[in-house]
């Protein structure tokens, strides 16, 4: 360190002032006119130390920085000795998160706040100006750099090496496949396949071929008499796994209409040819899946006989096959064609007679 | 800088000069003086508008450590569980791996749960930085040449962030991320061509399948952190390359930044100011309820509840899904989704208009210059008011992400408020960019009107001959009239007589002085705004009424 300090060149400023910290500063400026840096404003905050305001600064930091410490013990005392085990019920265990939130953000704040208030009443004031270098590099430098450049590209000699340059290309355009294909085709999936947009857990291949009964969340199939008239009911597949996110687009709202709305739901299905027949009595089922985005359309209006899908407000006439009468969705909901077995419980006589969900491409 | 002690004993080693030592064994090696020295010299222009991007970048360093802690106990994995934890109301339930780990990073382990809402409200607080930040760099014109570069990275970031929200929003896959998560699905498949194709292999099958979220988890703790932290650095090193933009003022110019230098004021300011982001996003994590999953319950395809909203710095999205007609094109067997345009579309003109602004405005203002110097709103009226439009535009669309809680709160029909949203989004913007314009104009004429004839003193003088006027404290030498000839510099224009310093001083001091008043001026008269001798007289009569 020594002799590093005296090879290095003395510091271009007034020859050794008798106070120090006026020499230090001097470098300081020195330093950061190298740097392209002019402080033309440097004024301390208290020229005259141990003034009483000075002293009230520093106190008000110290008071920020003791309230700091208090609460960075009140935080660990908090983190290690409360009751934190969740209980269920009204106890102390409650308490923990926002006592722990409320001491380390004192514990911050106290910092942060001492160290601002340091920064802004204690430490001097100035202003610097630095250069800035406005616009493009020196002309010279543009001119070697594009010599260089170009010297390169010449010097391979691609210009006046057809074969080269024509062969490089050929081989170049399979590479970026090479560099592609092993990152994403291991990730590609066909989905087409198994008909996994098209069929849902409804379809009676998933069944051994048997119509799909229809089940409750605990996987009990139902009767007519266990709906009440205006009431609904979710009902899965009664398949394996047939109420999880395995068939996340076969949930079905099965709809108990009264007598009047199913005269009419009736007379309209035998409109459209595939939803003709599917009703069974008075029962409707349309899938859940909203046409739209996917969201469980589950919002049942029993006055107004319409569905609503609490996502973005897409509205179903259930008593017109569904039809979308307000909001975004464009396609009426599915209608499963349901009729009872020879037990008495609902069935699905087949799949959805079309793709359930949102659209899709290569949905016609 | 041996001292006498090391030459005593040289096997001893001495203390005092160790970190000088050091310090000289560094620089041996490395060859840093200089550059330190460089750097700690780089000055700061300062104005509180320059802290909104550092809100969005300390916010980002709390989420990597909240976040850190948080993989610690987090299992990505679909597996099916049943849940025997701690939360009674859920105890039987069968759910994937993902959500129980939640639950148990919520309930039972040590300080999870505030770790856990710390990183959300962090986020929240990292998108709503970069959005406040991106409009002042926006507004002021810190976009322009030569830091195009720099805006479309912002640009990218905005998105990234997006992005990188969304994903650790799906992540615990609870009931509410789980229908985010499927509208992501069905807003992939209205892609046309590729959607299906895309949708399976995002999956890996059909939706949800075992293996989106192990995917969105590698996405969301490696791959767009990476990318983040890379965009962030290249945020930064564009910004000390090309240095900061400065507001103009007096000595200011476009070959010049007038400020501090970064140590030693600066550096503890920024540093304090790291602790109270720090302690707010603390506070709010621990005071503050977000995304309580255990109320949500498991994701099922079946199960969805009223005001389900993302969150929403994601809900303008929504807004625009709820908005848009329902226009689906089908042709040629083939069917474009209306979910497309809101989703798709808009976002993808979101983010290309954007990054084409600098160059466009540059285009139609043939201005090709390199600008180092802001400008205030009110100068650029166009940029200004097609801001405030596409504020607006945002605005309408946030508010219809969340209309349905509107209709409910303020007993408004669900249908008048889409038809409000559809009707507001059309005729709104163009209407703000019209007051907007206007009110630029206003102010800018008022800025001029002020440099003219002078600040508004608030005394009204009685001439002889009965009429009143309003005495102006002119900012410069004034003619006979009391016009001045000031030119407007672009920066702030003085319009209370306060800000001229003529009123006294105030006394420091909250509950008590703790500074002797300074001493009023030697006048016959109390010390008073010193206006202008052409209206002195004016002064005697109000002193007389105040007596």
């Amino acid at each position: 360190m020594s002799t590093q300090t005296t090879s290095r060149p003395a510091a271009t400023g007034p020859a050794e002032p008798a106070d120090p910290a006026t020499a230090r500063f001097e470098l300081v400026r020195e330093g950061a006119r190298q740097d392209g840096v002019e402080i033309v404003h440097y004024e301390p905050r208290f020229p005259v130390p141990g003034t009483r305001a000075e002293r009230r600064v520093e106190r008000t930091i110290a008071f920020f920085f003791l309230l700091t410490a208090l609460a960075a013990t009140a935080f660990l005392a908090v983190f290690i000795w409360w009751p934190w085990q969740y209980e269920s019920g009204s106890n102390l265990s409650k308490l923990y998160t926002p006592l722990l939130g409320l001491t380390l953000g004192i514990t911050l704040a106290g910092l942060g706040i001492g160290v601002v208030i340091w920064g802004k009443k204690l430490l001097p004031h100035e202003v610097a100006v630095e250069k800035r270098h406005i616009g493009s590099s020196s002309p010279q430098d543009r001119l070697t750099t594009a010599a260089s450049l170009v010297n390169a590209a010449t010097e391979t000699g691609i210009g006046r090496r057809p074969l080269l340059r024509r062969t490089l290309a050929l081989s170049l355009l399979p590479v970026g496949g090479v560099a592609v294909a092993p990152l994403v085709g291991g990730l590609i999936q066909d989905p087409h396949r198994d008909g996994m947009l098209m069929h849902t857990g409804w379809d009676p291949k998933k069944n051994g071929d048997r119509k799909v009964r229809l089940v409750r969340e605990d996987m009990t199939p139902i009767r007519p008499e266990d709906i009440s008239v205006g009431g609904q009911i979710t009902v899965f597949p009664g398949i394996p796994e047939g109420r999880t996110n395995k068939y996340a687009d076969s949930p079905t709202l099965l709809i108990h209409l009264r007598e009047p709305d199913a005269a009419r739901a009736r007379a309209n299905t035998g409109r459209i040819p595939i939803n003709k027949d599917a009703m069974y009595g008075n029962f409707v089922a349309y899938s859940k899946i909203c046409t739209h985005a996917g969201c469980p359309a589950s919002l049942y209006e029993q006055q107004t006989n319409r569905l609503l899908c609490p996502c973005h407000q897409s509205q179903f006439d259930i008593l017109d096959n569904a039809k979308p009468i307000f909001g975004p969705a464009t396609r009426r909901l599915p209608m499963l064609p349901i009729e009872l077995d020879s037990e008495g419980f609902f069935v699905a006589r087949s799949d959805y007679p079309i793709p359930v969900g949102p659209g899709f491409w290569e949905r016609s | 800088m041996s001292t006498n002690a090391a030459i005593r004993n040289p096997r001893r080693p001495d203390l005092r000069a160790l970190p000088a030592k050091t310090v000289g064994e560094l620089d041996d090696r490395l060859h840093s003086a200089g550059p330190l020295r460089s750097l700690m010299n780089k000055v700061f222009p300062d104005h509180w508008s320059f802290l909104l991007g550092e809100v969005a970048l300390w916010s980002f360093i709390v989420l990597l450590l909240t976040g850190t802690f948080l993989t610690f106990f987090f299992d990505p994995s679909m597996e099916e569980v049943t849940y025997n934890g701690s939360y009674a109301p859920l105890k039987g339930m069968a759910m994937s791996r993902a959500y129980e780990s939640s639950l148990e990073l919520s309930f039972n382990v040590r300080g999870g749960l505030i770790m856990r809402q710390m990183h959300h409200w962090a986020a929240l607080l990292f998108m709503a930085g970069i959005v406040l930040h991106m409009l002042r760099t926006f507004l002021t014109g810190a976009f322009r040449k030569p830091r195009e570069l720099n805006w479309m990275i912002g640009i990218m970031l905005f998105w990234l962030a997006f992005l990188e929200g969304f994903a650790g929003y799906s992540l615990p896959d609870d009931a509410l991320s789980g229908t985010g998560l499927r509208i992501a699905n069905a807003i992939i498949l209205s892609v046309p061509v590729v959607g299906s194709w895309a949708s399976s292999s995002l999956f890996g099958g059909e939706f949800p399948g075992m293996l989106i979220i192990p995917r969105m988890y590698i996405a969301h703790v490696l791959l767009i952190p990476a990318i983040l932290v890379a965009l962030v650095s290249a945020h930064m090193a564009l910004l000390l390359l090309q240095k900061h933009t400065q507001w103009p003022g007096p000595g200011r110019t476009n070959t010049n930044v007038v400020g501090e230098r970064m140590v030693p004021r600066y550096a503890a300011k920024m540093g304090g100011f790291f602790m109270l982001v720090f302690a707010l996003i603390a506070v709010m994590g621990g005071l503050l309820q977000i995304n309580p999953i255990w109320l949500f319950g498991p994701y099922e395809a079946a199960v969805v509840s009223a005001a389900s909203q993302p969150d929403w710095y994601v809900m303008f999205l929504d807004g625009s899904t709820r908005l848009f007609p329902a226009w689906e094109i089908r042709a040629f067997g083939y069917t474009l989704p209306a979910l497309f345009w809101p989703t798709v579309v808009l976002p993808g003109v979101l983010t290309i208009l954007p990054m084409l602004y600098p160059f466009l405005e540059a285009r139609f203002t043939k201005d090709k210059q390199s600008h180092h110097l802001l400008q205030r709103p009110r100068d650029v009226p166009a940029r200004t008011a097609l801001g405030a439009m596409a504020v607006t535009f945002y605005i309408v669309l946030l508010l219809s992400g969340g209309n349905d809680v509107i209709a409910d709160k303020f007993q408004i029909s669900l249908n008048a408020m889409t038809w409000a949203g559809r009707i507001g989004l059309l005729l709104l913007p163009p209407l703000a960019y019209w007051a907007a314009y206007r009110i630029c104009l206003g102010l800018q004429q008022h800025d001029r009107e002020v440099l003219v004839h002078g600040v508004e003193t608030g005394i009204i003088k009685r001439l002889p001959d009965g009429r009143f006027v309003e005495v102006h404290q002119p900012l410069a030498a004034a003619d006979d009239h009391g016009h001045g000839e000031l030119e407007y510099a672009g920066w702030t224009v003085p319009k209370k007589m306060n800000r001229l310093g003529a009123l006294a001083p105030t006394v420091r001091g909250f509950f008590f002085p703790i500074e002797k008043p300074a001493p009023r001026p030697a006048l016959s008269r109390p010390a008073e705004a010193p206006v202008s001798p052409a209206v002195t007289p004016a002064r005697q009569e109000i002193e007389s009424g105040r007596r």
